[in-house]
């Protein structure tokens, strides 16, 4: 054992620092909803009772945390090969257009054994290569990916409205959007698949795709960190040219990383068009793929961290709804704030309290060696 | 037969006797636009905080942020206990198709599009009608013979607004040419002022010198264009005369305010009804807006014609057609 300089305990980066931003973001919402003269215990109490408090509640905060989880996932496995992929929102909005077109063409004739995975692979697959052309852009033009994925979310929003308005509306309807997928072709609620197993739950949008979602986890967890693919993505994020050096050709990488990325963020689209509406819908999205750079950066970019963000982020978005349900003078506008201030205190200011605090624990406990 | 006939009827005389004797606890699902769009939401909301400052009766509340929120806040609105529910506008109406089922007992109304379940009432406009006024009175203001119409989103709702309009500038000037630009095809188009300047510009440039804008916020920016080149506007939904006052010619008025307070007013009364209510000119639904802001702008001829052609399509003896209909705009 070599003797390092003295570290903080993990948990302390792991655990403590997330806590503490997630408390300082609380109480600073306090202070906000006091000030429009509303009890903020109340609010809390509100928030954490519609997203936990009862089963039908609780269905609407997993179904959130599906699509954070995917959403999340993918933002972190673009952000292990240094690479910040900001175009999760498209990818999954043409995710979707798979899963869509899979079930519009096929839902009358393919059993649903055979539907669903069909359906997951044409999420992957368009998810993927909507994340293709910025990752080549980035890998061979030096085009950054950053400014490509955003631009591609437009992109991508254009393409829908295209064919929604035009192309896949059901005639004679005021909304641009495709007629009903057979009920075959749906995936399961999770109120339906315990039914058959004579556990009865509450209705909620909640689906097998959230089942779906932890397999995710364990996949990109298994990818990053026990497969060459996974070693090659790190090594290229940890240092380019070192990589080169070690004879991995950062070009194919990147497309790699941006790919697999591309392909959990399409899966959000499982979870919205063969899950919850059943059909090809504009705007499905609806921000969960730039909330999942938020989730995957409060996940430290580990699948355990980002089941447990996103399960927060489901918290607050469906807390957040039944706040502004409960208490009238909290508007849904005060309930983005919340959710603003969470991501401020656990993205953007992070680093505020890390120095102080490891400080702190550094001294306090032995210097243990803790692998880098 | 004879038996189902007496139970219906007492479950009639039992309903609105319930209804009549405990107050109603009524709420509303505004949707994506928010209560504050300055159009068709914000019109719900006047006519809800008329109902609530005459009865003192609160009603419960909720703006949707995204999709899935629209079932969900149908369905927490009945498992509460409110009746009547309000769903505001037509994309509410898959939500409101499922939530209705599951609770037929509540009484759920549904503005702008038509849900055909036993407990869901279902208000309409003849849109087409009010449009063919605000068009005669278009072609008679104008001194080009032409005249122009800004929609907002492309939907049929917005081209059986353009195609009333296009009827009644025809039937006052056979001769009329009409230019007509919608805004966009995304939800946005409803709040693109910026847009919607540009497009009336473009309108005057090529002749028109009265443009009629159905598109929501978008046509703040009309109305503004309007009054910065010295032609005439038409305002929708609201009466939006007060605007500009010496531009704006008038306003096809759509009183969903009116519908909305109806609603709640009727459930209370115990006369709420489900089923299809089209109003149109006839229920004064729908209308032209004449006020102390316009009064200088319409001619007293302009004013026989209009009340005549009014008139007559109450008679019966003037059919506009409806785009939708048949989804085309061929009469």
């Amino acid at each position: 054992m070599n003797e390092g300089p003295a570290r903080p305990p993990r948990w302390v980066g792991m655990v403590l620092i997330p806590l503490v931003n997630l408390t300082l973001a609380l109480a600073i919402a306090g202070l906000i909803i006091l000030s429009i003269g509303e009890n903020p215990l109340t609010a809390l109490r509100f928030l954490l009772f519609g997203a936990f408090g009862y089963i039908e509640g609780l269905g609407y905060t997993l179904y959130y945390t599906t699509n954070f989880v995917f959403t999340g996932l993918a933002v972190a496995v673009a952000f292990r090969a240094k690479l910040f992929n900001i175009g999760g929102e498209g990818q999954a909005y043409i995710g979707g257009l798979g899963v869509g077109l899979v079930a519009l063409a096929f839902d009358d004739t393919l059993p649903l054994v055979l539907m669903v995975p069909l359906a997951i692979a044409a999420a992957a697959a368009f998810g993927a290569a909507w994340a293709y052309i910025p990752a080549y852009l980035q890998a061979r033009r030096g085009s950054h990916i950053v400014i490509t994925t955003i631009m591609f979310n437009f992109i991508a929003a254009a393409l829908m409205v295209y064919l929604l308005v035009n192309v896949l509306i059901k005639p004679g309807q005021m909304s641009p959007e495709s007629r009903e997928f057979a009920p075959s072709a749906w995936l399961p609620f999770m109120h339906e698949a315990l039914g058959w197993f004579g556990i009865a739950m509450a209705r909620s949008p909640l689906n097998l795709s959230f089942l779906w979602a932890l397999v995710c986890c364990v996949l990109v967890w298994a990818f990053i960190w026990h497969t060459r693919w996974g070693y090659e993505i790190r090594t290229v994020g940890g240092n380019e040219a070192a990589a080169v050096y070690a004879g991995i050709r950062p070009t194919r990488v990147i497309i790699l990383a941006m790919c697999v990325s591309g392909a959990l963020a399409g899966f959000v689209g499982v979870n919205e068009i063969l899950g919850v509406h059943h059909r090809l819908l504009l705007n499905f999205t609806a921000g969960y793929g730039f909330t999942g750079i938020a989730v995957a950066l409060m996940g430290r970019n580990h699948p355990v961290g980002i089941l447990l963000a996103s399960l927060l982020f489901g918290a607050l978005y469906q807390g957040g709804a039944e706040l502004a349900f409960e208490i009238p003078a909290i508007t849904r506008d005060l309930v983005v704030v919340i959710q603003g201030l969470v991501i401020l205190f656990s993205g953007a200011l992070e680093y505020m309290f890390r120095p102080q605090l490891e400080r702190l624990f550094t001294r306090r406990g032995a210097a243990l060696p803790v692998e880098g | 037969m004879k038996r189902m006939l007496i139970a219906a009827g007492l479950a009639f005389v039992m309903a609105s006797g319930a209804a009549g004797a405990a107050e109603i606890k009524p709420a509303v699902v505004f949707d994506m636009g928010g209560k504050f769009d300055k159009s068709f939401n914000e019109g719900i909301y006047n006519g809800l905080e008329k109902f609530r400052k005459e009865t003192g009766i609160a009603y419960r509340e909720f703006e949707v942020t995204n999709e899935t929120q629209r079932e969900q806040a149908l369905r927490r609105m009945a498992q509460r206990g409110s009746d009547p529910v309000i769903a505001v506008g037509f994309a509410q109406a898959p939500a409101l198709e499922k939530v209705a089922r599951e609770f037929p007992d509540t009484r759920f109304t549904i503005i702008d599009m038509v849900v055909d379940l036993p407990n869901v009432q279902s208000v309409v406009f003849k849109e087409h009608e009010g449009s063919f006024l605000v068009g005669v009175a278009a072609a008679m203001a104008s001194k080009t013979g032409k005249v122009g119409f800004v929609g907002g989103m492309d939907i049929p709702l917005i081209r059986k607004f353009a195609c009333g309009y296009e009827q009644g500038v025809l039937y006052a000037n056979p001769d009329a040419e009409i230019f007509q630009n919608m805004t966009g095809t995304t939800p946005s188009a409803w709040n693109n002022p910026t847009k919607g300047g540009e497009l009336a510009r473009s309108q005057f440039d090529r002749g028109a010198d009265v443009v009629y804008a159905a598109a929501g916020g978008t046509g703040i920016g009309v109305y503004q264009a309007a009054k910065d080149s010295g032609k005439l506007a038409i305002g929708v939904d609201s009466n939006q005369n007060y605007l500009h006052p010496g531009t704006m010619l008038t306003s096809m008025t759509k009183r969903v305010d009116v519908a909305a307070y109806n609603t709640f007013k009727t459930a209370l009364d115990g006369t709420w009804k489900p089923g299809i209510q089209v109003l149109g000119l006839a229920e004064d639904g729908v209308g032209w807006a004449l006020d102390e802001h316009n009064r200088d702008l319409v001619s007293a001829a302009m004013k026989a014609k209009v009340e005549q052609a009014r008139t007559d399509i109450i008679a019966g003896k003037i059919k506009v057609h409806d785009y939708m209909a048949d989804n085309t705009c061929n009469y």
